[in-house]
């Protein structure tokens, strides 16, 4: 067997799975994206319809795209996935750069539980972790009945199904994905530098200003866009923590989906969001290649 | 060495932060009252009934059934992914094939989701197969995302490898083969098993893509927890929370103590 | 302890009619545009320790690789023991490596590892025990045998790798940077032990080194590498005492260089003028070059002497004048940076014999400095 037949045979398998699990089905979104919704099932009409003898006839619905243009509800669930998703990797980063700065200088024989302990809630339910938030902060939640009991508020002020929740949400769930990258940048850089930048006159904060900042900006961007990412698709946490206004687009497409049962225009959401997450891959990835 | 110093507050409050819905979860799963805010009293009758559960426990026993079966198929594809992205160099359709196996780490699950039911739904018109969609359908999407996980994993680990050790193997003696049976596959068994832990884990967990791809009868429990939330908070919920803290917990305890020992 | 003083030794490379045991023909290897090899012929005898000496990018790494099978040449040959090397995969070449890292695997025992190329071979389970324990006797590690390869210090490692390269009894040992993790004390005491294994077992070691020294005091032959090609190739005396260039003599220990013309054989030897200075340097006949030719002469400053002198006084044949810039305090001696009247530095060394003897030469003084006749190395290009 050359070297060459090995090859191919170790890369046969991941290219066909990944090729008809992955790829192909791109192409019926982009398909069916462009077909009309109809009332049988599958519930949309075939693009290539036979017509009369052997004269195939491609037709392709431009309308779920103009209504995704034209109905400012899409738009506006569009706008509001962006906005939600970079203020969710703001909070993470601000939560998260101390964290991680923390655990790069504490002691070698600390790092790997302090490490650990920020991995541990990934491996435990997410659905759960969610779970615990309608607790706290349901109006007879755990953080009401704490600031009754200490007087500091007189009857309980809603914080379950708002803007806050949410992002408290978010935060919370994707705080571990912004703190390892951190944490891998900032244990590489070498304390040296901080004492020659102090050596030479630079008071911590400032060192810190023109030294550990700007040497860390990989890990920034890297965990920035490993939290807004999967934030702008987010369904789960604006569903159960946000309110009825916090219409993000794949709560929007979720509802397309399972309750209209419009598959055409789910298909057409799907590409708009992708179209969304392209753009800030693309601008890291040619960051990252200069 | 510069220590944590003031560092230490920021610190503990983000581990709060990460903890406290854990810790009361844990807490008031032995709470005596339905209530899921008052303690009133030590009980473990949430666990009983945690137990007595059929639905939920039903859709656990599927749920762990679906994420070893993905997992394991994840790891085979992630394997081979990770071991030619790592070693075969600039080979034809490198950046295509490096694409293809990175993008489900960033996709959407709603897209993932969406498109393989478009995928399994002309599937079935075509060629009937697959019939009807169930933990099979489930199965596949999971190994599909999971197989990405496991080649970064695997593909980090050979980054990190002495290719001399490789080298003095064929040097003395071994084919091919026996050096990556006996040298390379010991040597990234860690990485291996790390990703297929992520793949199990990441299918138990899954609720939006199991949504899409799933039938009538097949509900896995991220659904099942899903549809029980909706309708209100159960401390039955907080009980299976701990259990899943607990196993995770000494999982992971004892992972620990094997690297320890190495 | 190179072999020209090991005793009863044979010098097979002086002797025509010898057959060597590794013939290495026209050896060219390419990286894209990068000429890493080009056409280098090398014969190596039987129970030689040869060593490939030179600097990075020098193409010695490549060549050992090359010898080992994991690199391909692109052209030229490579015959070991009458066989030839071409299309032979590393595991099936009777040629073992000692790797620079090591290379132990660490999930295996010490046992476990140097017994692993028995084990490729499907030697009895008893034959491979005998041989693991008569190695680890070689090498001194009897009873770390269990031990995994994290648990042994540079040295033990470094010996483990050595038993496991031998175990199977190669026709031809490679060693890449053997001991360049080991620090200076170490070092020095596991070369001899190197040469030691290396005579006992008959084993032709080919050592690939940027260490002079470590190539000097080990080798019976040596190579010294430069840009893919041998710039010279010889017992480790013959380099050092005949360079064939300017490049192997500053390479291999230090060097004077001075430039001049053959003015004119005489009695006592050749005479070359040098204009750039003010002197004539006698050299032996045998370095007889054309009249007229231009020539570079290599001084070995510990072959030149130095003495405090008035200033004002003239050189002379093989004697400089300068004033001291510099004193390096070494130790075991000193190395003095003369500069002369043009500007020209050279430097010369004594050995330092007694203690808290007053310096005999201070800084700035005005010094002469001399050498015989047989010193001047005249350089064949």
């Amino acid at each position: 067997m050359t070297p060459r037949t090995r090859r191919r045979l170790v890369l046969a398998l991941p290219w066909a799975w990944m090729a008809l699990f992955f790829v192909v089905p791109f192409a019926f979104v982009l398909s069916i994206a462009f077909a009309e919704p109809s009332e049988g099932l599958p519930p949309y009409a075939p693009l290539l319809r036979w017509s009369g003898e052997a004269t195939a006839v491609l037709q392709l619905n431009l309308a779920n795209f103009q209504l995704l243009l034209e109905d400012s509800y899409y738009l506006d669930a569009y706008l509001r996935s962006l906005r939600v998703a970079a203020v969710s990797a703001t909070l993470c980063l601000f939560i998260g750069y101390p964290m991680a700065l923390a655990i790069a200088r504490a002691p070698e024989t600390w790092k790997n539980l302090l490490l650990m302990l920020v991995i541990l809630p990934f491996w435990t339910s997410f659905l759960l972790r969610v779970t615990a938030w309608i607790g706290i902060l349901q109006d007879q939640g755990w953080l009401n009945g704490a600031l009754l009991t200490l007087g500091v508020i007189a009857e309980p002020i809603p914080l379950l199904y708002t803007d806050t929740a949410m992002y408290i949400g978010i935060t919370y769930c994707y705080l571990p994905f912004m703190v390892l990258p951190l944490y891998a940048t900032l244990s590489k850089l070498d304390p040296s530098l901080l004492e020659a930048a102090e050596d030479l006159g630079a008071p911590p904060w400032r060192a810190f200003l023109q030294i550990t900042l700007p040497l860390s900006l990989p890990g920034i961007v890297a965990g920035f866009l490993l939290v807004f990412i999967p934030a702008v698709g987010e369904f789960v946490i604006p569903e159960l923590l946000g309110g009825p206004g916090a219409q993000l687009i794949g709560r929007v497409l979720w509802t397309e989906f399972f309750q209209n049962r419009d598959w055409p225009l789910a298909s057409a959401l799907a590409i708009v969001l992708l179209a969304a997450l392209v753009l800030p891959i693309a601008l890291f990835q040619w960051r990252a290649g200069r | 060495m510069r220590g944590i110093g003031r560092l230490a507050i920021p610190l503990g409050l983000g581990f709060a932060f990460l903890y406290l819905p854990i810790l009361l979860m844990v807490l008031f799963s032995f709470n005596d009252s339905r209530m899921v805010t008052t303690f009133t009293g030590f009980s473990l009758r949430w666990y009983e009934g945690l137990w007595r559960n059929e639905v939920l426990m039903g859709a656990l026993g599927l749920s762990l059934r679906i994420a070893a079966i993905s997992a394991t198929m994840a790891t085979i594809l992630g394997v081979l992914a990770g071991f030619a992205l790592a070693r075969f160099g600039r080979f034809p359709g490198r950046a295509g094939f490096g694409a293809v196996m990175a993008a489900p780490l960033v996709m959407p699950e709603v897209i993932t989701g969406l498109s393989l039911l478009l995928l399994f739904v002309a599937m079935e018109s075509v060629f009937g197969f697959p019939a009807g969609r169930g933990a099979s359908t489930v199965a596949i999407a999971h190994a599909t995302f999971g197989a990405a996980y496991v080649a970064v994993v695997v593909q980090s680990r050979l980054a990190d490898f002495d290719l001399s050790l490789e080298e003095a193997a064929m040097d003395l003696g071994a084919r091919p083969w026996k050096v990556f049976a006996v040298i390379t596959l010991p040597l990234i068994a860690p990485g291996i098993a790390a990703g297929w832990l992520l793949a199990f884990t990441l299918s138990l967990d899954d609720l939006v893509i199991a949504s899409f791809v799933s039938g009538p009868g097949a509900s896995t429990l991220p659904m099942v927890i899903f549809s029980t939330v909706r309708l209100g908070l159960t401390p039955e919920l907080y009980a299976l929370a701990t259990v899943l803290v607990a196993v995770v917990g000494v999982a992971l305890a004892l992972a620990l103590r094997l690297v320890r020992r190495r | 302890m190179s072999l020209a003083e090991r005793p009863g030794a044979a010098e097979p490379w002086r002797d025509p009619a010898a057959e060597p045991f590794l013939r290495i023909e026209k050896l060219t290897k390419r990286f894209g545009d990068f000429v890493a090899l080009d056409e280098v012929s090398l014969p190596i005898y039987r129970g030689e320790l040869f060593a490939l000496l030179g600097g990075s990018g020098s193409g010695k790494s490549t060549l050992l690789r090359c010898l080992a099978g994991f690199l391909e040449p692109d052209a030229g040959r490579i015959v070991l023991d009458g066989q030839d090397m071409a299309g032979v995969p590393p595991y099936a070449r009777p040629v073992n490596m000692m790797f620079q890292s090591y290379a132990l695997f660490p999930h295996m025992s010490v046992a476990q590892n140097i017994g692993f190329g028995l084990k490729q071979e499907g030697a009895a389970r008893s034959v491979i025990r005998d041989r693991v324990t008569e190695m680890l006797a070689m090498v001194k590690m009897e009873g770390f045998g269990d031990r995994k390869p994290a648990a042994l210090s540079g040295g033990q490692r470094a010996r483990v790798a050595l038993a496991r390269a031998l175990a199977k009894r190669p026709k031809l040992l490679l060693l890449d940077e053997p001991l360049s993790a080991l620090d200076k004390n170490l070092r020095e005491s596991t070369q001899f032990e190197l040469i030691n294994i290396q005579e006992r077992t008959g084993t032709t070691f080919v050592i690939v080194t940027h260490d002079q020294e470590e190539a000097m005091t080990m080798a019976t032959r040596l190579a010294v590498m430069d840009r893919g090609t041998l710039a010279q190739v010889g017992t480790p005396s013959d380099v050092y005492e005949f360079p064939n260039s300017r490049f192997t003599a500053e390479f291999l220990g230090t060097a004077n260089i001075l430039e001049g013309v053959v003015e004119g054989v005489e009695a006592e030897g050749v005479r070359i003028g040098s204009s750039e200075l003010d002197f004539d340097i006698l050299a032996e006949p045998a370095a007889s070059k054309p009249l007229g030719a231009r020539v570079f002469v290599a001084l070995r400053p510990e072959r030149m002497r130095i003495e405090r002198v008035a200033p004002g006084t003239p050189l002379g044949d093989n004697r400089l004048v300068g004033r001291v810039r510099d004193i390096g305090y070494y130790g075991d001696f000193f190395l003095y940076y003369v500069v002369l009247a043009n500007g020209k530095e050279v430097r010369v060394s004594q050995p330092n014999l007694r203690r808290r003897t007053e310096r005999p030469v201070d800084w700035e003084d005005t010094v002469a400095v001399t050498w015989d006749r047989q010193a001047s190395m005249v350089l064949p290009e």
